[in-house]
């Protein structure tokens, strides 16, 4: 792997690569000898956000992989392959210490930034102070704020400590893109500079252009480390509207239909185009009826667990949603080693829903909705206004729900409104949500799960339900400190099974999301663990 | 002139003002804001927001944020965009040019077409060609842009390929006859309707003059018909076409937003409805100022050029 650099630097001098053939784990990573060529990838929304950490929307992320690397990254079937860490830091091979709280990394050698400055611990060490740098607008903190004391041993080293063990820390490395300080580090201020237009990165593309509501344009990296690239070029170009993208792919203007992909209507089309491969990708996000738990009509666990028998899943799946996705009784992505496949699923049965709220009291008003001690079984359920699905889905689920006497109102807001502090506070009744609940491929969920996450009562996460149960906190605690993964395992099917219980939210189905590629495009990979197919462009190529 | 020019001035000032306070009021007290596209984000915290909003100033009173935005734009600083930190100002220029190319390409055919379609019906009124001219305007302006953009798609892109489905230029080439070929579609399908308007305004025109009595004085004395039509018809009516073309100037260049949406053209249009929905206050600002400043100008132009061309109008 440390031949790399002077290989491919030898061929493309023309030096030819034969020396290079010696080593056998090299020669696969030859990419001149590849058909090169670009791919034309399509994305419905824009990427603008090319700095990392500044805050930013999941195609920005499709961009990022690709210019830059993190310390290890992480594949689809959840485990971690090194990038510029020379192997991943685990408690086994001593790079995490038992208790979790001091950590050393080797770094890999010979690797070059897109300017041809070398990477070095540095950079690590500068990247991970970046983001509890109170000056900089860090997009998420959570994780990085606990470490301490970077020390840069040599130039390919580099340790520090954690204020408290935090297990969930290697899923967030695998998306902590490092940046080169000797360029953002020099800015003046890293929030504005120059840096975020023109990044510079260790990936296998670097940028090329951006040309504002048109494409971005990545350019090989001939002295990458790893594999790949073996394309010349890979274009995003951002076409607005689902309709217009579905018919570029068709006409061949795009190599790849990416984020929203096909529309779900079409696949049946879509499956029987010429020279066309579709993929049908799972993606970490779950569809769940939320929850207020704080709301009267919902502390009673009688009502929560009668609407989840009145929810009609497969119906809603087959009808609304053309039978794709998969219905599911959990919120981590079926996947997910640690998602508890086990748990009960739950029929779909009004009487049952029936019989359950007459046990717990609840009795027909006069206008037939039930009544409790004073409560009106009535609520609003509210989603992103125009989410033509999710419309359709709640006007399904109301016929359901009046049926067994409760009345929900629907009141869907503008995205802009609705998941503002409408979400965030807790001031909805109810509402239909898709949630990726786990950090990376890590079940941790405390940010989602723990009674202190209620933003609500003053906590800092995003426990919209306001759920609480001391029994979860106690296990999202212990599973939050623990590096083993047998042992986790049997926490989090434990949280999965009291959530199961406890109901505050009802989940429906996991997504699943429609992308398609020309044919003999190969290494086309979605990945489960991160939130854009286009992860991994360096192992494309044509064939 | 000069004092027409001076209080012209002014009053476009405090329209602008007004145009100004008015839109930041109603962005800013629209309820949510930009920082809902990351809630939903994994691992993202209140806390994490809070700082974001803070970082980006949005957290300050009303009248401050719009202070702080007016000072700047007073001194040629337009703020930078909440999406990609660019300013302001060149996020719009970097859009400038589609738009323009676009909006040129189709007014040439509109105005063209439309100004023939009209003649020629205001002359032969109630003609075949009239009749169908008239029949096929209300047609094309019945149509929507958006389902006219997508059957134009399927047939020449899709079906026939005999034109690009959409985009600019191809990247990479971006030769003229590149950029010539990408623009056949969007501009005919833009001008489409504009045809229609302009050969209605331009055959109604050309009726309210051709009825006047210096018209019919005109032919009294014996001129010859083609004489009559270009010296005195088509001369006069054009005169209330400036004042419209002078309206239609902003939006040669604030795009069209549907066209551009179906022919994934990287107009002004779409910069608008994007910075919109992302919630992008200093550009959506940026954009509702540049228009405002189009609007007047174009407005100043078209009283001028009537006064120019129009004896019986003084600008004072």
């Amino acid at each position: 792997m440390i031949g790399n650099l002077t290989r491919r630097g030898m061929l493309k001098t023309g030096a030819a690569g034969l020396t290079m053939m010696i080593s056998s784990g090299a020669a696969q990573r030859l990419s001149a000898q590849d058909g090169g060529g670009q791919v034309t990838i399509g994305f419905s929304q824009e990427p603008t956000v090319m700095n990392p950490h500044l805050p930013h929307i999941e195609v920005d992320e499709g961009i990022h992989f690709n210019l830059f690397d993190p310390l290890f990254t992480i594949r689809t079937d959840g485990s971690f392959q090194p990038a510029l860490a020379r192997e991943v830091p685990t408690v086994e091979n001593g790079g995490i210490s038992e208790d979790g709280l001091s950590w050393r990394v080797l770094l890999r050698e010979g690797v070059t930034w897109h300017d041809g400055t070398p990477f070095t611990a540095e950079d690590v060490k500068f990247t991970l102070e970046l983001q509890a740098d109170p000056a900089f607008n860090a997009m998420r903190r959570t994780g990085h704020e606990l470490v301490r004391n970077v020390q840069v041993v040599n130039d390919h080293e580099i340790t520090w400590e954690m204020e408290s063990p935090f297990a969930p820390y290697p899923s967030i490395l695998a998306w902590t893109f490092i940046v080169p300080a000797h360029i953002l580090g020099e800015a003046d201020d890293p929030n504005t500079a120059p840096f975020n237009n023109s990044p510079v990165g260790t990936g296998a593309f670097q940028f090329g252009e951006r040309v504002a509501g048109n494409y971005v344009m990545l350019e090989a990296y001939p002295d990458y480390w790893g594999e790949g690239p073996h394309l010349d070029r890979a274009i995003w170009r951002y076409i607005p509207d689902m309709t217009v993208l579905y018919t570029q792919f068709r006409t061949g203007d795009i190599d790849v239909i990416g984020l929203q992909g096909i529309p779900f209507d079409r696949l049946d089309q879509a499956e029987g185009l010429d020279d066309r491969e579709i993929v049908i990708a799972p993606a970490a996000t779950v569809e769940s009826f939320t929850f207020n738990m704080e709301r009267p009509q919902f502390k009673d666990p009688a009502v929560r667990q009668a609407l989840y028998h009145a929810l009609d899943k497969q119906t809603i799946i087959d009808a609304i949603y053309y039978g794709i996705p998969k219905p599911t009784e959990t919120f981590l992505p079926l996947q997910s080693p640690y998602a508890k496949t086990d748990l009960e699923t739950v029929e779909y049965s009004l009487d049952r829903a029936r019989e359950i709220l007459d046990e717990a009291g609840w009795v027909p008003g006069d206008d037939g909705i039930r009544v409790k001690d004073g409560v009106r079984l009535a609520f609003t359920n509210s989603t992103t206004a125009g989410n033509s699905v999710r419309e359709q889905t709640q006007q399904f689920v109301q016929q359901d729900f009046a049926d067994i006497g409760v009345e929900m109102t629907i009141s869907n807001l503008p995205p802009a409104v609705m998941w503002g502090e409408y979400w965030m506070q807790s001031q909805f009744d109810s509402v239909i949500v898709g949630i990726n609940f786990p950090t990376g491929a890590d079940p941790d969920v405390s940010n989602y799960l723990h009674s202190s996450s209620i933003s609500a009562q003053g906590g800092a996460g995003q426990n919209t339900w306001q759920y609480s149960n001391p029994r979860v906190d106690e296990l999202l605690e212990e599973g939050g400190r623990l590096f083993v993964t047998d042992e986790r395992k049997a926490i989090y099917d434990e949280v999965q099974q009291i959530v199961h219980d406890d109901l505050p939210f009802l989940p429906m189905f996991q997504y699943m999301n429609l992308r398609g590629h020309k044919t003999g495009l190969e290494g086309f990979d979605p990945n489960v663990n991160v939130r854009i197919e286009t992860w991994n462009v360096a192992e494309w190529r044509w064939a | 002139m000069a004092t027409f020019l001076l209080r012209r001035l002014g009053h476009s000032l405090l329209l602008l003002v007004l145009v100004s306070i008015i839109g930041f009021a109603l962005l800013n007290l629209a309820p949510g804001g930009p920082l809902s596209q990351f809630a939903l984000s994994p691992g993202m915290t209140q806390a994490d927001l809070d700082r974001i909003a803070e970082q980006m100033g949005l957290n300050r009173p009303l009248p401050v944020q719009y202070l702080d935005w007016a000072g700047g734009l007073f001194f040629g600083d337009w703020g930078a965009s909440f999406r990609d930190g660019r300013s302001v100002l060149s996020v719009i220029s970097g859009h400038l040019f589609a738009t323009l190319l676009l909006m040129a390409a189709s007014t040439i055919i509109s105005v063209g077409l439309g100004t023939l379609v009209g003649v020629l019906g205001a002359t032969r009124r109630y003609s075949l060609f009239d009749q169908l001219a008239t029949v096929g305007a209300m047609v094309a302006l019945s149509i929507p842009t958006f389902w006219f953009g997508l059957v134009a798609i399927y047939v020449f892109a899709l079906e026939l390929g005999w034109l690009p489905a959409g985009n600019m230029y191809t990247i990479g080439d971006q030769s003229l006859g590149d950029y010539a070929i990408h623009l056949i579609l969007p501009s005919v399908v833009l001008a489409l309707v504009n045809v229609a308007i302009w050969s209605r305004y331009m055959r109604s025109a050309m009726l309210d003059v051709i009825g006047q009595d210096f018209v019919r004085t005109a032919r009294a004395k014996g001129l010859r018909s083609q004489r009559v039509l270009w010296r005195h018809i088509i001369r006069n009516a054009l005169i209330p076409m400036i004042t419209l073309a002078g309206l239609q100037l902003p939006t040669l260049l604030s795009g069209a937003l549907v066209t551009e949406t179906v022919f994934t053209w990287p107009g002004m249009g779409r910069l608008f409805l994007d910075s919109l929905n992302y919630n992008d206050y200093p550009v959506v600002m940026g954009i509702l100022m540049f228009t405002a400043i189009l609007v007047l100008l174009g407005n100043l132009a078209a009283d001028i050029l009537v006064a120019a061309v129009d004896p019986r109008v003084r600008l004072e």
